[in-house]
């Protein structure tokens, strides 16, 4: 049950432009970004002290990163003294072999899984199918990724670029290939739709034997884990299994169990726009007579601790993954979340993915530029994060990093000669005159729709004016002698 | 060198610019926010205003008198057409006078989850209520049982008494203890999953009843 992955996605411009050219995506987007932001809105603004809950939520972040290592260490020796263990991997793929290794201690051949965005982070899926277990997804919409053999597109509903007709298409042609099949006449209402996920999961959440999660956030003091959800899939996987193994990435530790008071009252208003989502659960290690007799947990770097490095970047990892920088996004709700090429989408993918996997791709040094520099997610980010602060810094870097490259770039050419001729009156006056007569020969209509030679990348996205055919000190001399 | 090791070796040398002598609480978190509620728990102010914030979420919510409670939960039981509930341990046994015992199902030894499928309707307490949020919170308490109970269900009547209602999330959480397992509940199970739109129902208990003994 493998869908593709993100690997292989083209730079962000190109991408964007195959997705911009799909009239439904774009319907489909416009339409659930404009009701969750509303709902958001509403949700933000009975709140009183929404400000001081923000710069809240934003210091204990900072406090927990400027002193990670004591937290982690702090939790590691709760969570064991509960009963649990835990487990420390350097990326992904050593994160993905603990989990094979621990689900095949069990002898199971499948899991029930939380939505999780770590987990598809680090491609556990793929890793466990390679091994000849099978992952069940629950959320609805992960359901509807998986079914669907689709890449996530949204932090929070990563089915969201479909429909509820397409959703009823899916469901009707591939659940009976992986258990309970849905109803031959099921419409397209989702509360016909929600039923048919809740039959067609029932069967595997009553037998399954390891639950597989992430976690919103893991408090330092006491050990125990929080899982934020709305369906009850989230309960079902925590608590019916025997072993519970959750992927964590090392930022999601707070320092106390009092610190939730503030992170369970942003995440949900920022993130579906309610005043609380319908479930949430907490444990520490495990409970004897009261849900899975074993838990894991596996703490994941993947390059978190890269970002760490970066005291201007660091303020990525505050991240609690709730989405409204996705929904108030200009680009996002247009292009949606494939073209980012991540799991990560939106404004906080554009900053988190490049110093996740670093810039040696192509597509991951493109996505500091995926954003207009508004500001609207950082407006609305519940821990602050300065997004726009980010992207500028990453481009910075993505730009220095090009300086050693043997090959230049355009833009360094192009930049290299706007030095030479901004640099005396003369050359300017020389470069304006010549621009004038070319663009008398490439213009119509007054703009240029395609500029010659490397300069043509730049009119792929916009057209240009025609330049004057008069420079305005050529004007001022002639007319003020 | 492990992954623990290289792990926190790492961070170390990422945090290089934070000054050797440092301690955590150097690093100051105004908690300018209302820790406190505008009303007192328990006060006419919050139960209605958890009444409110519940029926949002398309919970049912009744307030009953002590006297009325036991008739409340068998009517409301007999209304859903329930054969057979379970009540967990601890649960005040003059609440459950008006039920037939044959109907009554407790949870020792514990039923195995394929039969716990097949009951009706679940009968608990709670910890707390947070009145802003509409969320009731269970603790595994007396009365609350193992958290599968409150799960497997369709049906889930939870009793709680006025003074367990607080006016908002952080007095909740300093009631509470983080050991034990908890579950937050703020309305029947729900997916906004399909255009973003809220739909009640999906895997946990579909429907909810709240009855405030005042």
């Amino acid at each position: 049950m493998n869908g593709p992955t993100f690997l292989g996605t083209p730079a962000f411009p190109s991408a964007a432009r195959t997705a911009l050219a799909d009239t439904r995506l774009r319907h489909n987007l416009a339409h659930a970004t404009t009701t969750i932001r509303r709902k958001r809105e509403e949700a933000v603004a009975e709140v009183d002290d929404w400000e001081a809950l923000r710069e809240a939520g934003r210091a204990v972040k900072e406090r927990t990163l400027r002193h990670l290592d004591r937290y982690l260490l702090q939790l590691e020796e709760r969570v064991t003294a509960a009963g649990g263990r835990v487990h420390w991997a350097r990326d992904g793929q050593e994160a993905a072999r603990i989990v094979v290794d621990l689900v095949q201690a069990t002898g199971e051949r499948e899991v029930v899984k939380v939505k999780s965005m770590t987990t598809q982070e680090i491609g556990l899926n793929e890793a466990l199918a390679d091994a000849g277990i099978t992952a069940y997804e629950t959320d609805l919409a992960e359901l509807v990724v998986q079914l669907g053999q689709d890449r996530p597109s949204h932090i929070l509903v990563p089915a969201i670029h479909r429909n509820r007709a397409e959703i009823r298409e899916i469901f009707l042609r591939a659940m009976g290939e992986h258990g309970r099949a849905a109803p031959a006449d099921l419409s397209d209402d989702p509360q016909e739709l929600a039923e048919a996920a809740r039959r067609h999961l029932r069967e595997k959440f009553l037998r399954a034997k390891v639950g597989v999660s992430g976690a919103n956030f893991l408090v330092a003091e006491t050990g125990t884990a929080v899982v934020v959800e709305s369906e009850g899939n989230g309960r079902m996987c925590l608590t019916l299994p025997e072993t519970l193994i959750s992927v964590v990435g090392i930022e999601k530790v707070v320092p106390t169990w009092q610190d939730l008071e503030i992170f369970l009252q942003l995440l949900p208003r920022s993130s579906t726009g309610e005043r609380m989502n319908p479930y949430t659960s907490s444990w520490t290690g495990t409970t004897a007579d009261d849900g899975p007799g074993a838990f894991h947990l596996v703490l994941l770097d993947g390059g978190r601790t890269d970002t760490l490095a970066d005291p201007v970047g660091r303020q990525a990892l505050n991240c609690i993954r709730c989405s409204a920088c996705l929904n108030v996004c200009p680009v996002y709700e247009r292009v949606g979340g494939h073209a980012y090429g991540s799991v990560y989408p939106g404004p906080i993918g554009a900053v988190l993915t490049p110093q996740l996997r670093g810039t040696a791709a192509e597509s991951d040094r493109s996505l500091p530029y995926a954003s207009t520099l508004c500001g609207a997610c950082y407006e609305v980010c519940p821990v602050k994060i300065n997004i726009p602060e980010v992207l500028v810094h990453l481009r910075a870097r993505v730009v220095d990093e090009g300086r050693t490259r043997k090959v230049p770039s355009p833009e360094r050419l192009a930049m290299a000669a706007a030095r030479s001729v901004l640099a005396g009156p003369s050359r300017l006056a020389a470069a304006q005159r010549a621009a004038a007569a070319a663009g008398r020969l490439l213009g119509r209509d007054g703009r240029i729709s395609r500029l010659p030679g490397p300069a043509s990348a730049w009119t792929e996205a916009r057209d240009v004016p025609v330049p004057a055919r008069e420079s305005f000190r050529a004007w001022w001399r002639r007319t003020h002698r | 060198m492990n992954a623990r090791t290289e792990v926190l070796s790492r961070i170390r040398r990422a945090l290089a610019d934070v000054p050797e002598g440092e301690r955590p609480e150097d690093v100051p978190v105004p908690r300018a926010y209302a820790r406190g509620g505008t009303a007192a728990a328990g006060s006419p102010q919050v139960v209605e205003l958890l009444t409110t914030r519940l029926a949002d979420y398309g919970a049912s919510v009744h307030l009953v008198s002590e006297g009325a409670a036991p008739t409340v939960i068998a009517q409301t039981l007999s209304a859903r057409g329930a054969a057979c509930a379970v009540v967990p341990q601890g649960f005040p046994p003059a609440w459950l006078a008006a039920l037939d015992p044959h109907r009554v199902l407790d949870d020792r030894p514990r039923v195995p989850v394929r039969e716990l499928d097949r009951v009706d309707s679940v009968v608990t307490t709670a910890a707390v209520a947070i009145a802003e949020t509409g969320t009731l919170v269970l603790d595994g308490g007396p009365g609350q049982g193992r958290r599968a109970l409150t799960l497997v269900p369709d049906h889930h009547v939870c009793v709680l008494r006025a003074e367990q209602v607080v006016a908002r999330v952080p007095e909740a959480l300093a009631r509470l203890d983080p050991v034990r397992p908890l579950t937050f509940v703020s309305g029947p199970s729900a997916t906004s999953d399909i255009e973003l739109d809220r739909v009640e129902g999906v895997h946990g208990p579909r429907t909810l009843h709240v009855l405030i003994v005042v």
